[in-house]
């Protein structure tokens, strides 16, 4: 069988590159598109702890239900606020919508 | 190697290798194209952790819906057409976070001593989920019903503009 050190090291590592994504995008799309993988890194993470560690209660599980959900409602809202940036700023970079730099 | 390593390395490669893809492609639709492999490969991670109904949902709700409304969003505030500098000047202190980030995560993680057996896996089914979902955690279920709808309702209004424009 798998140990759970694999599924561990595997979300660290997808977790490692959303980082840098975050960090080193300056379009607003791409950062989204990294900070799906970081969530993506989480549901592994929880899901892992749940099956190998709390056979019972699974509430990891569950939870990483529920990281799908919010994150589904995460992208549609960010979407439409990139959208509007653009629309107002014709940018979708992060460094030029500096509107509220004082 | 037991042929589960070998299915988890068979799904573990394309995982990684999207997710470097989404993070440093010059192209922003092959970006989204790699976040397509990756999300579809971590559906397969999920299967091999035997959570079948999130593998489910993740391919119907990542697979298709996010990347779809993201590949939207690129033609939409046309990203294509900027400049090639898709990333800032800050990329060096970006990749060294990142890998001390990875580092500490990963040396924490394996130097760890877990409090049960970590070497085999405990079926849960899609029934148990169900249950458990609309009885223990039926107040949270609610909430994040609630919460979408908020989320689609501002989307709707954000995305659509004043009146006359």
């Amino acid at each position: 069988m798998i140990p759970i050190n694999d599924f561990l090291v595997l979300s660290s590592i997808l977790f490692s590159l959303g980082i840098y994504g975050v960090l080193a995008r300056r379009s607003a799309v791409l950062i989204l598109m990294s900070v799906e993988l970081m969530l993506q890194a989480v549901s592994i993470n929880f899901i892992a702890f749940a099956v190998y560690l709390s056979p019972q209660a699974f509430t990891g599980l569950i939870f990483a239900v529920f990281v799908i959900t919010i994150a589904a409602a995460e992208v549609g809202l960010a979407l439409a606020i990139i959208l509007r940036l653009y629309r107002n700023k014709a940018t979708a970079n992060v460094d030029e919508a500096d509107m509220m730099k004082w | 190697m037991t042929y589960e390593e070998v299915i988890f390395y068979v799904v573990a490669v394309p995982t990684v290798v999207g997710a470097i893809g989404v993070v440093t492609a010059r192209n922003v639709v092959h970006s989204a194209l790699f976040l397509i492999l990756s999300l579809l490969s971590v559906a397969g991670i999920f299967i091999l952790l035997s959570a079948e109904f999130l593998a489910i949902v993740q391919v119907l709700i990542y697979g298709g819906a996010v990347t779809i409304l993201v590949l939207f969003a690129m033609m939409l505030t046309r990203v294509r057409d900027m400049p090639a500098a898709l990333d800032g000047p800050q990329r060096p202190f970006a990749a060294l976070a990142a890998g001390a980030f990875m580092v500490v995560s990963i040396f924490s993680m394996v130097s760890t001593e877990w409090p049960s057996d970590t070497n085999k896996i405990n079926v849960i089914s899609i029934q148990q989920i169900g249950n458990d979902l609309f009885t223990t955690w039926a107040v949270p279920f609610e909430v994040a019903s609630l919460v979408l709808m908020v989320a689609l309702l501002g989307a709707i209004v954000l995305a659509r503009g004043e009146e006359g424009e």
